[in-house]
């Protein structure tokens, strides 16, 4: 940090997007593919080399999440120092790659910046997931894009606490950036929902051209939804699902829930309330993908964080 | 004037099917429940009924895995040809699968097949409530389509008619003497929205109802209903390579099923922005609309020509022949 309150960091140079991460969210696999074939035009900027990637062209050709194991749970410190061989998960085998290629993890070599493009059958709108409160280069840019699509808002999800953060993909970059949109079934392609993710995207890459041309952002704060807690469905004896988000609940990403408000509905009718100590604001209200992870939902609280002044070194 | 009473035999014998595609979650919960119900009346000793009723997981393998299906569509099964095939241990589990189906629940086209299968559905198109069924003229599925749209008032409900002889009929519903499928959108594969289930669970009591009342001698009125006959399909425009999509549907169609669809309107949107237009010569209603799992049988959406069909009024009369075509009336025995 230099004087000034102003937080010095290098030109972003080497960027990436991620596409296919799983193989059945379909924005983030035809935009990747698109700018693979064709034209990168869109996504060039002065003074960066943007790099496109598939990450799981298994699950991708399969249409399905994953091969062996969620790709986006596997850039754990064990997985990647674990030793090479075919022996180990498909999934496993493409984390080590991907560290190879754009990391090391946590290393001066590693990608800039890495997006990693992802859908979300949750009524998610356009949602930017942030994994560090400290990171101010991505503070700012998400300053940037919320002000650029206003009055269209853009959520941001703040997932830190060490208990509920992932060891995501775009994890092996210095900052990385989470684009969830939604809804948006499995397996299809949604016209909106496709061009939605372009339009995020392109801000982002602007936010970083403007950067490297010696742009110096002023401080900001940044309306944050921090991941609090996660909820699963109630269950039987046998693991299975003995209730449902209740329709009050359904399609509310974002809204408040306090005590006593409806929140699952038994498949006999009966209403179970929420019953926690206060309001929260619920989200990745029933993701298809998360009913094997045990997650209904996640509770969130609202946050203001601060951001310095940031420009290049 | 309306139509003559047709007599048709009562439906002693119900199967209500979940599962036929294992990440279709509504029919899953639909059916689990129905188990649970049922065995509660069992050990409540209240099982009398008009009607005999199974509630079954058609494609418990792919249930249990949430997917659509583990080797092949159970759901394009049971053709004829299909079910009398040579079976081995390398045949694909759900063609076994349909074998035994047939043997719990036909066999098709025999005395011995249940009276009525309801199959439960889920689409990711926006289509509401829809009875599906090869025939226009089954008047046991149109009078229950009829219920159902007058008793569910919140959400539309429509009939869709696959105009296929029965020998080419390929769905699991074909394996009773009569059958359609309950096909409920819009829902994710993989989710359960818990309106769409209790679309779901009321539509299969609704038909059980009638069911009942319909064996119990009940005269159901005639009347006109809309039917949509399938047509044709349309898939995306795709890469000659790669065989990838390069458009999705525009943002005009998604979400319109059964919107009329117009020669030069809006069908697809490419990647570059440019609209490309339905080219057919007749107007037709579009449905199924942007359904995951058409991507892979190559279809973006279908289309079909809807018109009015008069519903006979209906009775159910004991000792009748089982009708060799379903639908028509029979003289009374002596």
């Amino acid at each position: 940090m230099s004087s000034n309150n102003v937080a010095s960091f290098n030109e972003a140079r080497r960027v990436a997007i991620f596409g296919g991460t799983h193989g059945n969210e379909m924005s983030g696999v035809t935009l990747v593919n698109l700018w693979m074939m064709n034209s990168r035009e869109e996504i060039q900027r002065k003074g960066v080399e943007t790099q496109p990637f598939i990450t799981n062209p298994k699950a991708v050709e399969k249409c399905s999440r994953y091969v062996d194991t969620d790709l986006n749970r596997a850039f754990t410190t064990e997985n990647l120092s674990a030793p090479h061989g075919k022996d180990l998960p498909y999934e496993v085998q493409r984390a080590q790659e991907i560290n190879r290629l754009f990391g090391p993890k946590g290393s001066s070599e590693a990608y800039d910046v890495i997006f990693d493009l992802h859908n979300t059958t949750s009524n998610m709108g356009c949602t930017l997931i942030l994994e560090s409160s400290k990171d101010h280069f991505n503070l700012q840019m998400m300053n940037y894009i919320k002000k650029a699509i206003a009055p269209d808002s853009c959520p941001v999800l703040l997932n830190e606490d060490p208990g509920l953060k992932y060891a995501t993909a775009r994890s092996v970059a210095k900052h990385s950036v989470g684009l969830e949109v939604g809804p948006q079934p499995q397996g299809v392609l949604r016209s909106n929902i496709f061009e939605a993710m372009r339009i995020i995207l392109k801000h982002a890459l602007d936010f970083i051209e403007l950067f490297n041309e010696g742009v110096e952002f002023p401080p900001c704060t940044v309306d944050v939804f921090k991941v609090s807690e996660r909820m699963d469905y109630p269950r039987d004896a046998n693991g299975n699902i003995i209730a449902m988000v209740h329709p009050n609940l359904q399609d509310c990403d974002w809204e408040p829930l306090t005590p006593g408000d409806p929140m699952f509905q038994t498949f006999d009718g009966k209403t179970i309330p929420y019953e926690g100590a206060g309001a929260v604001y619920p989200t990745f209200i029933n993701e298809a993908a998360y009913y094997e992870k045990q997650q209904a939902f996640v509770t969130t609280r609202r946050e203001t964080l601060a951001a310095n002044a940031i420009r290049k070194v | 004037m309306e139509r003559e009473r047709v007599y048709l035999p009562a439906l002693s014998r119900v199967a209500v099917c979940g599962g036929t595609h294992g990440n279709e979650l509504s029919g899953v919960h639909v059916v689990r429940e129905r188990l649970k119900e049922k065995q509660q009346r069992v050990d409540d000793e209240e099982d009398e009924d008009v009607v005999s009723v199974s509630n079954i997981l058609t494609n418990p393998r792919a249930v249990q895995q949430c997917r659509r299906y583990t080797e092949t569509d159970l759901n394009r099964c049971f053709t004829r040809a299909t079910l009398s095939s040579a079976v081995s241990d390398r045949t694909p589990y759900e063609i076994a699968r349909s074998q035994e189906l047939n043997i719990l629940l036909g066999p098709k086209g025999s005395p011995q097949a249940v009276d009525l299968v309801c199959d439960l559905h889920n689409t990711t198109a926006n289509m509401g409530v829809c009875v599906i069924a090869y025939s226009d003229t089954d008047w046991i599925c149109l009078h229950i389509f009829k219920y159902l749209q007058h008793h569910m008032s919140d959400v539309p409900v429509r009939y869709i008619h696959f105009d296929l002889p029965c020998r080419e009929a390929y769905s699991l519903d074909s394996l009773g003497k009569h059958g359609f499928a309950l096909e409920i959108g819009p829902q994710p594969h993989g989710v359960v929205r818990s309106n769409v289930y209790t679309y779901m669970k009321t539509g299969v009591e609704l038909m059980l109802d009638w069911v009942r009342l319909f064996n119990s001698g009940t005269v159901f009125a005639g009347g006109l209903v809309e039917v949509y006959t399938m047509v044709s399909a349309i898939d995306y425009p795709r890469e000659r390579h790669t065989h990838n999509i390069m458009a999705a549907i525009h943002p005009e169609l998604q979400d319109q099923d059964f919107c009329l669809l117009r020669p030069n309107d809006p069908l697809f949107e490419t990647f570059s922005g440019a609209t490309l237009r339905y080219q057919g010569p007749e107007p037709l209603y579009a449905f199924f609309i942007n359904e995951c799992a058409y991507y892979e049988k190559g279809i973006a959406l279908s289309l079909a020509r809807r018109r009015s069909v008069e519903v006979p009024p209906v009775q159910m009369k004991s000792g009748l022949e089982h009708p060799g075509d379903p639908g028509t009336s029979e003289e009374e025995e002596d």
